[in-house]
């Protein structure tokens, strides 16, 4: 029963992308066939391209955010349209934020208080990684293919700094590390996050968390067919603070000793007038 | 209502700040004391990072003590020859403060040790003046007359050399208590972003025998510079006071100072010391369970470098 409702399934799909098999069939004989028709017009073909616009090259981070939508666009060259009618084109699109040294810390009971004992640095990590995609990654492609190349949260590659600790131990800080970042939200994935829109065009949603790390970001693409990796390309993003914030923190910055003076003195104002607009007695 | 804060680098809601600001500055118009205890720890509650929440604590301060001494001047409360001497140690104890911080934080320890020292100050401080405040209302109850001051009592700080004589709190007194005095608050200060009104308003009523009248003035009056010199040395070496923040908090916090203020006036000396003893004790036992109960996450997780 169970069987013969599979080979039924089989037959419907086929028919449906056009396959000349034959409903009584077995299916994977149908496949390889597809597969050896793909692999000869393939050598006569073009490479597909992959390229991405970004509409901004600096997200302007003022007083009034809270995390933001990020639209990228995308083009593919030389499409084959056989392919794309059967879904076998698949993207991921990355933004990875700036990267820098992070530490992780391990609370512990010493005397019945809990504090940090152990510690482990990663040198060089992303402080942010957000991963859209058309699918889920592991239905793309192997996950070899997804380690070789860091593509979602399990797979970025984290570098923890050399020490005498065991193997076992970093893993521990290393699965730590990403489930923080994943709880903090800025390291996200988005399956279903990279649309078509038409043969050759789509666009990637990745949602800006309102923690984003500000400074220089990157934004990758991969493009694959049938599972394999056929182009990939990538364009930097800069996040910034703009306006108001941004000469706040830039004074904050340059000029310190100022800053705290003006600080200070906005505190000696805001009291003064605080007794003078309240005044009780 | 929602503001990107420029140096904590996050997004807030005004109204939720302006609220705690306020309800911080009721109570610390009720009961004389700064509220740096409160707003330091309401501020990592909201998840503001704890060095932002510290040196910022340490700005809205200035603003919260000056609308405090204005008032307490209007009715000659204030002792500036006292004020300055514990500001000479304050400053001293502050420039210490910062350092340690820096220290702190670079081994990770930073919330560790600001915990530790809420827990044990706040507890000490809230618990003697629990054990001291229900004791007079006790003895109000039955009729006795009360009084913190008795004159001619010594103990040993009368007994230390360079004495030096302040008119307006009519005290002789050796100097070296005094600085001591406003060295360590000037430490606490800047570690645990708090004006450290509530050790030094008992510290120089029952240590130094200070009159209450003048008490809550002087220590305001010493802590606005205080906290002032510490907004500018937090600023210059870990850029950490957030304006912004600090803005929304005095606007609050002066605002609830005065009907706080108002509100205080209605209730008896003795009642007001025990509800903020009660009060002081309630935020060290939420911060000692923090210390000594499994915390749900074992793992924290910081930008930069070890030291």
């Amino acid at each position: 029963m169970g069987l013969r409702r599979a080979v039924i399934l089989v037959a419907l799909a086929a028919g449906l992308t056009g396959t000349p098999a034959a409903a009584q069939e077995a299916a994977p004989v149908g496949d390889t066939d597809a597969a050896a028709a793909a692999n000869a017009a393939e050598q006569a073909r073009v490479p597909e391209r992959i390229e991405i616009g970004l509409s901004t090259e600096t997200v302007a981070i003022t007083s009034d955010f809270t995390g933001q939508a990020l639209t990228i666009f995308g083009a593919i060259d030389n499409v084959d349209p056989l392919v794309h009618r059967q879904g076998r084109y698949d993207i991921f699109v990355i933004l990875e934020g700036p990267r820098s040294e992070l530490v992780a810390r391990r609370k512990d009971r010493v005397f019945g208080i809990w504090m940090n004992v152990e510690s482990q640095s990663f040198d060089n990590t992303p402080q942010s990684y957000l991963i859209a995609s058309t699918r889920l990654a592991r239905d793309i492609t192997s996950l070899d293919t997804l380690a070789r190349l860091s593509l979602g949260v399990g797979q970025i590659r984290v570098q923890p700094h050399p020490d005498k600790k065991q193997a076992r131990e970093v893993e521990q800080f290393t699965s730590a590390l990403r489930r923080l970042k994943r709880g903090d939200g800025l390291y996200q994935e988005f399956p279903g996050g990279v649309r078509f829109i038409s043969q050759s065009l789509f666009r990637a949603e990745l949602a800006l968390p309102a923690n984003v790390p500000l400074g220089q970001h990157r934004a990758r693409a991969y493009l694959f067919r049938n599972g394999e990796l056929v182009g990939q390309t990538e364009a930097p993003l800069r996040i910034a603070k703009a306006g108001f914030e941004y000469a706040v923190s830039d004074f904050a910055r340059t000029q310190s000793l100022y800053y705290g003076l003006t600080s200070v003195l906005l505190a000696l104002f805001v009291g003064w007038l605080g007794r003078i607009v309240f005044r009780k007695d | 209502m929602a503001l990107y804060l420029p140096i904590a680098e996050m997004s807030v809601n005004i109204l939720v700040l302006l609220g705690m600001g306020a309800a911080v500055g009721f109570l610390s118009g009720m009961f004389g004391v700064g509220g740096g205890f409160l707003i330091t720890p309401l501020l990592i509650f909201y998840n503001i990072p704890p060095a932002v929440a510290v040196a910022t604590g340490a700005n809205q301060i200035v603003a919260s003590s000056v609308s405090g001494v204005l008032s307490h001047l209007k009715r000659g409360g204030v002792d500036f020859k006292l004020g300055a001497v514990l500001l000479a140690g304050g400053l001293i104890g502050s420039t210490m403060g910062v350092y340690v911080y820096s220290l702190l934080r670079g081994i990770g320890q930073l919330d560790l040790i600001v915990s530790i020292l809420y827990v044990v100050f706040l507890g000490t401080v809230g618990g003697l003046m629990l054990f001291e405040s229900v004791r007079a209302l006790r003895r109000a109850r039955s009729g006795e007359v009360v009084s913190l001051r008795r004159p001619g009592q010594h103990t040993w700080v009368h007994k230390l050399p360079f004495k030096m004589r302040f008119k307006t709190s009519r005290l002789y007194v050796s100097v070296i208590p005094v600085l001591g005095l406003g060295a360590v608050i000037g430490m606490l200060a800047a570690i645990m972003g708090v004006g450290g009104g509530f050790i030094m308003v008992p510290a120089m009523i029952y240590l130094l025998k200070v009159p209450t009248n003048v008490v809550i003035g002087t220590s305001l009056f010493q802590i606005i510079f205080v906290a002032a010199y510490t907004t500018v040395v937090q600023a210059v070496t870990n850029q950490t006071v957030d304006v912004m923040l600090a803005l929304l908090l005095m606007i609050g916090g002066v605002a609830g100072a005065q009907y706080g203020a108002r509100a205080g006036q209605r209730l008896r000396g003795e009642q007001l010391r025990a509800m903020l003893a009660i009060l002081v004790l309630l935020v060290a036992l939420r911060l000692a369970y923090t210390l000594f109960i499994v915390p749900d996450e074992l793992f924290t997780l910081t930008v930069g470098g070890v030291l």
